[in-house]
């Protein structure tokens, strides 16, 4: 092998200036391996941008619980939501720290559905056919939220509105796009990006990136 | 025209697609020759269309490259630090010349 | 893939793989606007390219970390062992900004290429031709152009070319002169943000009737080639079809986030 090449004066992003007056050593501490802070919310894509309009938009956890359910979106509304402010972290190697949320905890959604004992596993499906696996356990204990504003506004098309799961502990594949429902399983199935080199788990602080690496 | 299509094209994300054009070099690399002048066709529509005029999201874990008249997903392609990962299960077939 | 190592090089000669990495010498840089650079690369062992084709260009840090944009081939292919590239300096972007202030001449920067059989143009696909471009869109159409005269062809040829202003006009000079050789080249421009007094050209966005009045000189066999932000071409391949333009004669090159 020769020398892999390096090109001069090349490092990569940086971190971006802090604009929330959080202290440096705060910040260090906040940011998993291998990541850089920015303010800015870059747009993941993987596809066009679902139009589904809201009085066809419904949300629905079906699989293994007692009797499937689903809200259309004046009922998903109804639901009592909270304020989160998490950080995130993006495989692409972006955390934005202090990310204002609105939305419905996971645990919300579960208390009105029998989860069978099987149950195990929760694949979200998104408008556009994306989906994504996570164990129940990582997504129970307000792990995780159904968005639908993002910093005091309705959360906007291209970020995964009118709403989108957020797991803040996990990678941002995890927190999918334009969410229609969760599918409760016993047996785990590999999403979008699982199946295809990701990391079944995608926990940030583990930099767990990639499958098998 | 296709909904899916018009769809697209009112896209407010719209200026992350590129053109199959864009990964050429990429699947170069993976194919041995210069792709994006050839044939490929969509499993899902049976459209068959210049791999250099599908849509490619490359803004995000991997390139997704969708079909130009459905849009479902015909390639993607996830390159990790030791390999490449990818899936051409959209495809029914696509032309790699000699 | 059973494709991977299939390939053998085609010659034995020195010429490189357009698959290969190989290094690139920088070797002039030259101001085209406040925020455009262009940058000519040594390629010893480059295999010769078609107007409208591009590089890869890969940066890659100490620590191993690398990142790859494509940038297309501003030069005509009648170049022999060098090419030029125009790099527009994207506001927060990862690429343009480091080729701007830290690449000089005398660097090594490690490109890919040629690459692309589709958005390529020469003699043999013909015309008329219309060139539509926004901003540093006009890279790959300039590469026509400069091909177009230096093989002395007359295949009528119209470029509308939107900017934002005047002194953002990239290449303003050297298209003047190619407009100014009367053989069958012609420049419209557009500017969308900012038009000098007695401004006499288009100003405002390209719309379908500015494609419309463009391209009816040119008559229904017209050839065209749209290139630039993504949301341009958009519009731009739209609305050739809807003039009637049968889509196999539109081709698209969309630069992706280039902002506007
Ligand atoms: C085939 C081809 C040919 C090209 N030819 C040329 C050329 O000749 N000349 C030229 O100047 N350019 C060309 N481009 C564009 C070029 O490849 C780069 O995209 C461009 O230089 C920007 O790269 P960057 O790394 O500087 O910016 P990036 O880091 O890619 O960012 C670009 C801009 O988009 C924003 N952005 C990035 N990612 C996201 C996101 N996920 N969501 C929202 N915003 C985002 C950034 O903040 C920034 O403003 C070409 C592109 C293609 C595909
Ligand atoms: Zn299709």
């Amino acid at each position: 092998m020769t020398e892999p090449f390096v090109t001069r004066g090349f490092v990569g992003r940086r971190d971006q200036e802090d604009s929330g007056g959080i202290s440096g050593d705060e910040r260090g501490r906040r940011t998993p391996p291998g990541q850089y802070l920015t303010n800015d919310f870059p747009v993941l894509s993987a596809g066009p941008t679902p139009r589904t309009p809201l009085d066809r938009w419904a949300f629905r956890i079906e699989g293994l619980v007692s009797h499937p359910l689903e809200w259309s979106w004046s009922e998903f509304l109804a639901l009592p939501a909270r304020e989160w402010v998490v950080d995130i972290s993006c495989v692409t190697k972006w955390t934005h720290l202090d990310m204002r949320w609105k939305g419905v905890s996971l645990d919300t959604l579960f208390e009105n559905v029998e989860l069978e004992p099987s149950a195990a596993f929760v694949i979200a499906w998104s408008d556009g056919g994306y989906t994504t696996n996570l164990p129940l356990a990582d997504v129970l204990n307000n792990q995780a939220f159904v968005a639908f504003e993002y910093d005091g506004r309705p959360l906007a098309p291209e970020h995964g509105g009118p709403a989108r799961l957020v797991v803040p502990a996990r990678y941002f594949w995890k927190s999918a796009k334009w969410v229609r429902g969760l599918r409760i399983q016993d047996r785990d199935e590999p999403g979008f990006w699982e199946s295809l080199g990701y990391h079944n788990r995608g926990d940030q602080w583990l930099e767990e990136r990639y499958s098998g690496d | 025209m296709d909904e899916r299509i018009a769809e697209m094209r009112d896209d407010p994300a719209v200026d992350l697609t590129v053109d199959g054009n864009a990964i050429g070099g990429m699947l170069a690399t993976m194919f041995g020759v210069d792709v994006t002048g050839s044939p490929g066709q969509c499993a899902h529509c049976h459209t068959v269309s210049v791999v250099g005029t599908m849509r490619v999201y490359m803004r995000g874990p991997g390139v997704v490259v969708r079909c130009p008249a459905c849009a479902q997903v015909v390639m993607r392609i996830v390159k990790t630090p030791t390999g490449t990962y990818l899936d051409v299960s959209g495809a029914s077939f696509v032309r790699i010349a000699r | 893939m059973a494709a991977l190592g299939a390939a053998a090089p085609s010659t034995a000669g020195p010429a490189t793989r357009a698959i290969d990495w190989q290094l690139a010498t920088v070797t002039a840089t030259r101001d085209e606007t406040p925020t455009v650079r262009s940058f000519t690369l040594g390629l010893p062992g480059w295999t010769g390219h078609r107007a409208g084709q591009h590089l890869d260009l890969r940066l890659t840090a100490a620590d191993g970390y690398s990142v790859e944009r494509s940038y297309s081939i501003a030069s005509e292919p009648e170049r022999a062992g060098e090419v030029d590239i125009t790099v527009e300096r994207i506001e927060g972007g990862e690429v343009s900004p480091f080729l701007h202030e830290v690449v000089v001449p005398g660097d090594r920067l490690e490109v890919r290429g040629p690459i692309g059989g589709y958005f390529v143009w020469g003699a043999s696909l013909g015309g008329p031709l219309l060139l539509v471009a926004g901003g540093s869109g006009v890279v790959p159409l300039m590469a026509m152009a400069r091909h177009r005269a230096r093989a002395g062809m007359t295949i009528p040829t119209r470029l509308l070319f939107s900017s934002r202003g005047f002194d953002e006009i990239i290449y303003r000079e050297e298209l003047e002169r190619l407009a100014a050789a009367g053989d069958g080249f012609e420049v419209i421009h557009t500017l969308t943000r900012q038009q000098p007094a007695g401004w006499t050209g288009y100003g405002r966005r390209i719309d379908e009737s500015m494609l419309a009045e463009v391209l009816e000189p040119l008559g229904a066999s017209t050839r065209a080639y749209a290139c630039g932000p993504t949301a341009l071409v958009e519009v731009a391949a739209n609305a050739l079809v809807r003039l009637g333009l049968p889509p196999d004669r539109i081709r698209t090159e969309r630069f992706g986030p280039t902002g506007t």
